[in-house]
Formats: C-alpha cells, structure tokens, sequence
C-alpha cells in the first residue's frame, strides 16, 4: 500500500502518469488514510465513497458548495444540506480531474481559529492530538498533514487558512482578493473571503492556485491575473527586498519559541541573497483586528439572514412566522455566530452606522495605504503567521477574545486585500511555526518564489514524526 | 381657512427586461408558481448577483427623461429585514448613491407647466409574493400558513421619488398618467396596473394656504390605479383637513387603500419603525456608467410626452392634448392627416370606444374616414372605423358603396315617397316642418341606409318647398 503522509500532490500525479497506480487505487489510498486515521483527528465531516475524475484526490472545506455532496459550513442549521450547483472553484477542480474525497471540518461559518465552534465536534491537531489544528480550515490543514489528501482548499477571511496551515506544518495561501471566485462559497464576510490552498510544498500550492484563479462571469468582484502563475523553481533570493515589519514581529503575546524560528527563517533570507529591511506598519497592527472584527461581523449579520428555515437547511416551526425565525436561528446557530450576529446587527444600526461601520472602512483604507507605502520599499514583507504554535482543546473557547487574537498577525494584510502565504519554517516545543510572507496585490508569484526558496533551505519534514 | 394639500409620490416600475436584475431567471407573469426561480433568486447558500446591464441602461434612460443627473458612480446597497419574501433576509437596492438624483419632470397643465421634483430614481430587485391562507384579510397575522412564489423575487424595479410639489388629487393623477405614458415610451416597461409592473404610494399632508410649513404626513399605499389615487387621496385630504378644524392633529401612519371603503385603514406593517440597517453590498462593485453611454441616451430620447402636449396644445385644447398625449393615441392622431378636432375626437372616442389598437391603424386611410363622417350614415362610418385596424384596410372600400350621394339617383326615390304619403306632405306645408324627420327616415330605410343625409335633407327640402 502507498504511503500518503509524504506523498506531495506533484508526486502523486506522477505516480498517475507514470503509470504506477490508478486514479482509483490512489483515492483508495487516501481513503484507507481516512479510515485509519480520521476517528482520531475528525477532519472531515463527510467523505466520500466515489467520486468522478482521472486525476488525484481534493479534499475541499466545507464551506465549499459541492452538488448533490453535503455542504453544512459546519453548522447545524445546514445539516443535511445538499446543494443544488457546484462552487466555481469546486468546478473548476473537477474539470482539472481532481476527485472530492470529501468536505473538510471547520469553525462553523468559518468563525473562529481552532475548528472547536464546528457544530460536529472538533479537529485535532495531527502533530498533538491534545491540541488544535488552528482554524477555522483546520480540517483541510490536518487532513493534508496527516497525509489524508494530498491537497486540500480552505478559505481565509481574517486567517482561516493561513493560520491552521501554521499550527498544522504545511503550506497554505491566502490569495489576492479578487483572483479566486466566491461562486458557491458560503459567504461569511463578503468582502474578506478568499478560497486558498492547503499543500504539503509551495509548488503543490502554486499549481493548485493556478487551478483555481481567474475571473468568473459569476462573481463579479474578480478579476482576470494579470500573469500567468508560475511553478516556482528558483532556489535563491537573490535580488529580493524583504522587509520585516517591527509590529507584526514584536507584537504582545508572540511566543519566544516562534520568534526564535522566525529570526532563524529571516536570517535565511539574508544568506539566500535577499537584501532583508526593517519597516513599520504601526496603524495596521494596532487597527487592523478591531477593524476586522467591526467589519467581518455586520457582513457576516446580513449574510446569515437567509437561514430562516423558510427555504432549506434547519426549521424549527412553532407558531407563527416570528417564532419560526427565532427558534430554527436559535436551535441552528452556535455561539460563535450569535455572538458575530449581534456583533453586527449593532455596528450597522441606525446611528452606529457612521461610528463603527463607517468608521472601519475608513481605518482600512488607512492599513491599504500604510502597506502600500511599506511594498513601495519592499517586494516581501515576511512575521510569525500565528503569535504561537497550537494551543491545547479549549484554551481559549471561554474567551472569545483571546481566541480573536491567534489571528492578530494574519489579519492585517487580509484587510488591506493582500495575498499572503504562510509555510512551515521549524518548529517550537517539538510544534511547527508559520512564517508569514506578504506582496502586493497579484504578487503570488513572488510569494511562490520567495517561499519555494525558503522551503528548500529550511528542509522541514512535514510529516508530524508521531505519525511517521 | 383655506387648505392647500402637499403631495409627494413613490413609483415602482417593473422593468419589462428579459430576465431577472441579478440572475438569469425569465421575468414575466403568469408562470407556474416557483418554476422561474434558481439558486440565486432562491439565496441558497453561496450565490451572488450579477447585475443585469440592460436594467441598468434603461434606469439611467429613464433618469434623463426625468431630468435628473446620472450618478458618475452609483453604489447598490443591502437593505436588510426578515420576511419570508425576502430569500436573502436583505433587498439589493440602493441608498445613498442611486443612479439618478435631482431631477425635474415637466407637467403641463391648463394654467401653465408645473415642475414637479425628482428626489431621485433607483434600481432595486422585487420581493416574492406571500400568499396567506387562511385567517383573515389575506394578512400574514392570523393566517393558517403562508405560501411563497418567488417568480417576482428579483425581477428589475425602479423606485421614483418626487418631491412634495403636487397640489390637488386631480393634478397628482394626471402627473401619475403622464409618468406612466413616458416609460411606456421609452420601451422598459408596459406599466401595466392590473398586472403589478406599476404601483404607486402617496405622501398626503395639507396645510394653511400661503403657509410654507410641512405638516405631517400619512402615507396611502398599494394604490393600483389612477382613480383609485384621485379617489384615495381627496378622501385624504377632506379627513385631515376637518381633524385640524376640529382641533386635532394628524397622526404619521401608514394607510392601506381600500376602494370603496369610507376610510383607508391604518396598514400593520412590516415596516413600523424599521431599521434596514444599509450597508454597501459587498458582493457588487460600484457602477460606474461611461459619460458617453450617457450622452448617447441623451441623445436618443426624442420628445418627451409632456413637450408633445404643449405642441398639440397649439392646435387643439389643453384637454384634448393631454388625453391623446397620455392615453398614448397622439401618434396615430399626428399620422391622421385633416381637420385637427375632428380628428382628435375621432382618435380619442369613437376609435377609443371601438376598442382598436392606435399603433395598427393606417393614419392616411383614418382621414379619409374622417373627413367622410359627416356625409355617410352613422352605422356606415362605425362599421369601417371598426375595421380600420385591419392590415389592408382602404377607406373607398367602404365609402364608396356606402353613399348614394347622386341627386339623380336619389330623386325617384324621393318623389317616390312624397307620392306615397300626400297627407303628410300636406301637413309639413301647412307648417308641421318636424316631419322632414321623417321623410328622412323614410329614404334612408329605402336606401338601406346607404343615402347620404346631407344630400337627402336638401334634396327633400327643396323639394317639399318647391309647390
Ligand atoms: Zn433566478
């Protein structure tokens, strides 16, 4: 039998074509994974038996809308959902031959950074079964890490990929928004959510990112890439400007394990030909997590409107159409969305408007334009992806707040609609470290090149060694 | 005291496009229920809009007919409530920056034009249509379960606001009726009362005559015809007026218009107090409408119904003007060629009471039949009025066989009958001149009905008065 923990998504394609193995005694194999290891680790909320294709496995988040295949965001009041039309991005991997194997657990709605508010139960993180995998696509980067799919997509929208590939060990995009539709994805902050691949190497992610970039007539907030994606080969820095931002690298609650790794990867940098800076991102720091939680949850109280129980998903139906609403929404929802619901439903009230709403849109033009001004000097603006490693089941569940400030360093580019990949730079208390790397809009070549270069010079094994 | 009345109206205009403002769902009426529906107009999870561009040319079309400026940069909002109409939980609409603002509609009237303000006129998606069953008064309150088709949910609105510069009942329904009659001719939409694709609401408040002051104001909704709104709003402004010469004062409400009913009743609403909680929809970018597209609109327009009425005015009365301008037969009138108020009155009653399309009938043969009404009998001229809608209809076809106007045809006839009825001759030369009347009836029946009267009436008189 094969061996999926190491196995890359390159490589098993090549097994593919090179005739070793079927398609079907590939999925087979990741299949095998699943039932071996997913009892343990409870990455997928569905897997799936069959599924058509020629090509290697996809594990896809939940959030993901797959036709006929349950789709539930995690949460209750979708159980049992089936969707009625495929995701533009769940499309366009089938018509690349990638087969769903099945649909990634995850925060529910995508709220949350440990994958405990899913209404299923919670991931476990495959290097500390004790710990989370971070989220909220934490079942797409346990599943990856744990060899149960060779790739997978999350979606991030203050995080929600970059952040759970860091406590996981594997490699993980959060693209340019406007390059991968929102077609099909279960919105939760419309203007913040991005799909992105989840990879075991930066060259898995940069093809899977190919797969799934470009514009869509269906979503009208995308854009065409202004250049081809580009399989990163390069193994030096040569000639790259990468600045480190002193707030995103010393700000409160990093861990000095994770700075150490950090420090190590910048120093990297240096001896790979980069001219390496410092900068200053004071206001995107300070601003942006406030910001992002003033934003996320207005969009996010509109958005979750539509589960009503009048069309699909959960209803509860006492008497009358107000009871209808507030007992399928009550008995649907878990506490992480209430919270963000009434979150919102304040800031966008009449009279707050101006104060909160108004006021965050404002602040994120400022962050675009302090990030901007900082890219204007450098090509890569390189941090911790995460202030620490994974954190043990419910250390933070009673504290909503504390939870809110994992992403703390993974928010500010997202606010300011940059793309940002984090890879694996070593590890901290026997537990793996993200580093964070930052372009402009539409550099994800760069970041490819950039992280490509590191990853070989850091030679992490990303196999979680009580697996291997 | 005198009260003036203040008046200000709110329209929805369905756009007559093909499919709906943010899917490619079929607009139209009368589709099994729920079956011009999809995922997106469902708001299952995941959709987005795409807004439909020709919708969005036809608003800005519509804005320049209204005088208003077109936005440079117009932003769709979300304007969110819970309803089961509403799939979303929220309408995609827009706040404060619709396409078109500032706008100025012209009315004329027998006085002189009046400019009534456009606040302004913004694109938006309908809601679906609750049907209530059970319970009482088709209201979701008390009702036994609510059913829900969303075949309107989503097709392409347009909501106008005017200012409160209308005066009288009779004024705001000839505005209404003028309004109407330009967006049926700029083509976006049939207005159609009956069928929903126009609905209107007023804003009522009266106040001292000379006095500047806004009182408050009741809103009459759901009004779905035009005497209905003239109907609804003097009722309005009589039981305001006699609330503040009893002392009292009027309450804001919303009132639901009930033909027939003494009073409008005040409307449970949806929308008591609601706070809609707009937020810029994050799924659609701003719309940004190239200048030249809309100076080419611009350019496109033609004459404006409200400029026609004051050109036809030069040559017929105000009345007659504003009806054929209006009832959207003024076309076939400029195409009929002869005397102008013969023909205005042909195109606007007895065309009218025919029951014929204007658009189909050929003008040059109209004249014709026009300018023979008054020599050919009555039935002989309705019968080919009625057929003037036809494709091949030619005016001589039925004129020509239609009238004996040849006094050498016609004289046997007459003496004939003069012969018949000595008595009777006898007494109408004795003085009795009422019975012309009646030898005219007497030739007509002789002829079928095919004399013509003029010709009879002369003939018969020269000849009863010859001996
Ligand atoms: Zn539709």
């Amino acid at each position: 039998m094969i061996d999926t923990l190491r196995l890359t998504a390159k490589e098993a394609n090549a097994l593919l074509t090179g005739g070793e193995l079927s398609s079907d005694e590939l999925f087979a194999a990741y299949r095998a994974a699943i039932d071996e290891r997913d009892p343990d680790l409870n990455c997928f909320l569905h897997v799936c038996d069959e599924s058509p294709g020629a090509g290697i496995p996809i594990a896809l988040k939940d959030v993901i809308g797959t036709k006929g295949i349950p789709t539930t965001a995690g949460s209750k009041i979708l159980e049992g959902y089936l969707p009625v039309y495929d995701a533009t991005v769940t499309e366009r991997c089938q018509a690349r031959g990638l087969r769903t194997i099945g649909k990634t657990n995850m925060d529910e709605f995508a709220m949350g950074s440990s994958t405990e508010n899913s209404a299923f139960g919670p991931t476990r993180n495959p290097w500390d079964p004790s710990r989370v995998p971070g989220g909220s696509s934490g079942g797409s980067t346990a599943a990856v890490a744990a060899g149960l799919a060779p790739w997978a997509l999350g979606s991030d929208t203050g995080g929600s990929v970059k952040q759970p590939a860091a406590l996981c060990g594997v490699v993980g995009l959060r693209p340019t928004y406007g390059t991968v539709s929102r077609y099909g994805i279960i919105a939760f902050a419309s203007s913040l959510d991005q799909v992105g691949p989840v990879t075991k190497t930066v060259a898995d992610c940069a093809f899977l990112y190919s797969v799934i970039a470009g514009r869509d007539p269906c979503d009208t907030t995308t854009v065409d890439l202004p250049h081809p994606v580009e399989i990163p080969e390069a193994e030096d820095l040569r000639g790259l400007r990468v600045g480190v931002p002193r707030e995103l690298n010393e700000a409160e609650g990093i861990e000095p394990g994770v700075t150490e790794s950090v420090q190590a990867a910048i120093e990297l940098c240096r001896e790979l030909g980069a001219e390496v800076g410092e900068c200053e991102l004071p206001r995107s720091v300070e601003y942006g997590l406030p910001c992002y939680y003033l934003i996320a949850p207005s969009e996010a109280s509109s958005n979750l409107a539509r589960y009503d129980g009048v069309r699909f998903g959960l209803r509860v139906s006492p008497d009358g159409i107000r009871a209808m609403y507030e007992e399928t929404r009550d008995e649907g929802f878990g506490d992480e969305p209430k919270r963000r619901i009434m979150l919102g439903t304040y800031a966008l009230s009449a009279g707050y408007y101006e104060a909160y709403y108004g006021q965050a849109q404002k602040v994120r033009t400022v962050i675009r334009q302090e990030f901007a001004a900082a890219l204007e000097r450098f090509d890569v603006l390189v941090s911790p992806t995460s202030p620490t490693v994974a954190f043990p089941l419910g250390a933070k569940t009673e504290n909503p707040l504390a939870m809110y400030l994992s992403d703390v360093l993974a928010i500010p580019p997202n606010m300011a609609g940059l793309p940002g990949l984090s890879i694996p730079c070593g590890l901290s208390e026997g537990l793996p470290v993200g580093l964070q790397l930052i372009g402009p809009q539409f550099s994800e070549n760069v970041l490819f090149r950039a992280g490509h270069a590191l990853e070989q010079a850091l030679a992490f094994d990303v196999v979680p060694p009580r697996l291997a | 005291m005198t009260w003036e009345p203040v008046i200000g109206c709110e329209i929805h205009v369905h756009l007559k496009t093909q499919t709906k403002m943010f899917c490619r769902c079929a607009t139209g009426f009368g589709a099994p229920e729920n079956s011009s529906t999809c995922p997106v107009c469902l708001a299952h999870p995941g959709v987005l809009p795409v807004p439909n561009e020709r919708a969005i040319e036809w608003t800005i079309k519509l804005g320049l007919a209204l005088g208003c400026d077109i936005a440079p940069r117009a932003v769709f909002h979300r304007k969110n409530y819970f309803y089961p109409d509403n799939p979303k939980g929220y309408q995609i609409s827009q706040y404060d920056e619709p396409l078109c603002m500032s706008g100025s509609f012209l009315l004329p009237g027998v006085g002189g034009d009046t400019e009534i303000g456009i606040v302004r006129a913004h694109l938006e998606e309908d809601a679906a249509k609750n049907v209530h069953m059970g319970g009482g008064e088709g209201r979701i309150h008390g009702a036994d379960r609510t059913l829900v088709d969303f075949n309107r949910a989503g097709m392409p609105l347009v909501e106008i606001v005017t200012q409160p510069h209308l005066r009288s009942s009779e004024q705001t329904k000839r505005f209404l009726q003028l309004l109407r009659q330009t967006v049926r001719e700029l083509g976006i939409s049939d207005a159609e009362m009956q069928e929903g694709s126009m609905r209107f609401d007023v804003n009522v408040s009266v106040r001292p005559e000379g006095s500047d002051e806004l009182r408050t104001r009741t809103e009459l909704k759901n009004i779905n015809s035009f005497n209905f709104a003239a109907q609804g709003i003097e009722r309005e402004i009589q039981r305001q007026i006699a609330i503040y010469e009893g002392g009292g004062e009027v309450v804001q409400e919303t009132l639901h218009f009930v033909p027939g009913q003494e009073h409008a009743a005040p409307l449970r609403s949806k929308e008591e107090a609601q706070d809609y909680r707009y937020l810029p929809e994050p799924d659609l970018v701003p719309i940004e409408p190239p200048a030249e597209m809309v100076e080419q609109a611009r350019a496109e327009l033609g004459e404006l119904p409200s400029a026609r009425i004051r050109r036809l005015e030069t040559e017929l009365d105000f009345g007659l003007a504003e009806g054929l301008v209006t009832s959207g037969r003024d076309g076939l009138y400029e195409r009929t060629p002869g005397d102008r108020r013969a023909v205005a009155n042909v195109v606007m009653n007895e065309l009218a009471a025919a029951g014929l399309d204007p658009t189909e009938v050929n003008g040059e043969e109209l004249g014709k039949l026009v300018e023979a009404r008054d020599r050919i009998p009555r039935e002989a001229f309705m019968k080919a009025l009625g057929a003037s809608g036809d494709g091949d209809f030619k005016a001589e076809d039925y004129l020509g066989e239609a009238v004996i106007a040849d006094e050498s045809e016609l004289d046997p006839v007459i003496e004939r009958i003069l012969a018949a009825n000595d008595e009777n001759v006898a007494a109408y030369r004795a003085g009795k001149q009422g019975l012309l009347g009646f030898f005219v009836g007497q030739v007509m029946k002789e002829t079928g009905g095919k004399a013509d009267p003029k010709v009879v009436n002369t003939r018969l008189r020269e000849l009863l008065d010859r001996s």
